[in-house]
């Protein structure tokens, strides 16, 4: 019996206070993430969900999924299924290739079956949230591509391994892909398809 | 206080998440549209339903609202617009392009120049541009799936052939960072300049037709021409008969059953702040 409630009351906590108000906000802010590829932004909803990595990743569920759009998320507690269908009404997959979204966790490894989209419809595509230590630091990248005023420079800590040439074969499947959102706590940076990711040294 | 009895900015939140999904795939696929499941709006198909859904769903309520129509921000369609989202989301309304954060506009771009963090939304009639030439969905998606617009160009050269110039003078193909040819709803080419490398983001709804797509800021939107035929805007003679501005687009107005018009600008706003000698204008 026990735990039974504390399962229940961690799906019922977390979630906005301010469900309208406070999803606008958020996806405002990813949408400017989205059309300013590397921008960095933060969060300020306190909001968390049991599986999910920080403030930034259940802020994004929050805002975007729903029963449209299942969802994978790497090592989801149960508890996890009964918070998304609670707050958002998404489904937890165990299916990467059926996911609309998909959570991965700080050293975590990107799933190889997401959807990428066809060429006729490369909107069908899942989009991957991946929690990562910091921005600032780590390994150095240089970005290019619409959104992008010439070039910029992202550094990140805590990516998966070979990151940079996971990137390279999303960018040579374009239209087709899958984008990317980094979070880091309450930290958000979007890497969508079309960014150019070019290794810098230094 | 009627406002009350709709939810924030009129749509429903799973409308508004559908809708927001589909802007951040547009804005990952510049200019790829987006299918989208448009609602039913308050007003009829051809009167911004597209845009009004994309506006719903980017609206804040500290966000400060502009409408035009045709470049004028006091016909039909724009007041009705303003006051629509005044009802249900009750954001400020502004005429002034320098002051808005959110622009919805049918078949015009401001000419004072937008800045970043400003959001351009289009009304879009038909969104597809192969569609005059290809009327089949299925074939014009494959089309775009295999990057093939030779059928555009073929286009574009039979004007030269029959006119001696590319005759298109609105919804002029653009192809948006180098990929996706795209129609920048019915602007008269005037306007497509303005498309590339804009500080703001922008974004187009068609609601008949349920597709979304956008540009985002800093990309690329290059008009579609040819090497000897190059992309030219619309010139004018004289200057607007208003406020004297060169350089902005013209609207022919029919003064009598005499053969009088004159040109006046087409932007009222900034027509009106050059000729009261307030706010931005360019």
């Amino acid at each position: 019996m026990p735990q039974t409630m504390s399962l229940l009351d961690a799906s019922l906590d977390g979630g906005f206070g301010q469900p309208v108000f406070e999803a606008q906000a958020a996806f405002r802010l990813l949408m400017d993430a989205m059309a300013r590829p590397g921008s960095r932004h933060r969060v300020d909803a306190d909001v968390a969900a049991p599986g999910l990595s920080g403030p930034a990743q259940a802020t994004l569920a929050l805002t975007l999924c729903d029963a449209d759009t299942p969802v994978w998320c790497d090592d989801a507690p149960p508890a996890l299924g009964a918070w998304l269908a609670f707050h958002t009404g998404a489904s937890l997959t165990a299916a990467p290739g059926e996911a609309a979204f998909a959570f991965v966790g700080l050293g975590g490894a990107v799933p190889d079956d997401l959807p990428l989209g066809s060429q006729d419809y490369p909107d069908r595509s899942a989009t991957l949230v991946i929690e990562v230590r910091g921005f600032g630091e780590g390994e150095r990248f240089r970005l290019a591509g619409p959104g992008i005023d010439g070039s910029c420079d992202l550094a990140v800590d805590g990516l998966p391994e070979d990151f940079a040439a996971f990137r390279a074969a999303n960018r040579a499947l374009f239209p087709r892909g899958l984008d990317v959102v980094l979070t880091a706590g309450r930290e958000i940076v979007a890497l969508p398809r079309s960014t150019h990711f070019i290794p810098s040294e230094g | 206080m009627n406002a009350a009895t709709y939810n924030f900015a009129y749509l429903d939140e799973q409308t508004k998440r559908m809708i927001r999904r589909a802007i951040l795939k547009a804005l990952a696929i510049p200019g790829y549209q987006v299918p989208f499941a448009a609602r039913e709006m308050p007003m009829p198909y051809g009167w911004g339903t597209g845009g009004v859904q994309v506006t719903a769903a980017v609206i804040g309520p500290g966000d400060v609202l502009k409408v035009i129509d045709q470049g004028a921000d006091d016909t039909t369609n724009a007041v009705s617009i303003r006051a629509f989202f005044r009802k249900v989301a009750g954001v400020a309304t502004t005429t002034h392009t320098a002051e808005a954060t959110v622009i919805q506009t049918r078949h015009r771009i401001p000419e004072y120049p937008l800045k970043e963090g400003q959001i351009l939304v289009y009304q879009v009639p038909i969104p597809e541009p192969l569609r005059f030439l290809e009327p089949r969905e299925t074939e014009t998606r494959v089309m775009h799936g295999l990057e093939d617009y030779g059928l555009m160009h073929v286009k574009l050269y039979e004007d030269i052939a029959h006119h001696g110039r590319i005759a298109t003078a609105y919804a002029y193909p653009v192809k948006v960072a180098g990929r996706y040819v795209m129609d920048p709803s019915p602007i008269p080419k005037f306007d497509n300049p303005k498309m590339t490398m804009s500080p703001a983001l922008q974004l187009f709804g068609a609601g008949r037709e349920k597709r979304i797509y956008a540009v985002p800021p800093y990309t690329e939107v290059k008009s579609l021409d040819f090497e000897d035929h190059p992309f030219e805007v619309q010139t004018f003679n004289e200057p607007c008969a208003l406020c004297g501005a060169r350089n902005v687009y013209l609207d022919e107005v029919v003064l009598d059953d005499r053969g009088g018009r004159m040109f006046v600008c087409s932007d009222t706003d900034n027509c009106e702040s050059r000729r009261t000698g307030t706010g931005a204008q360019s």
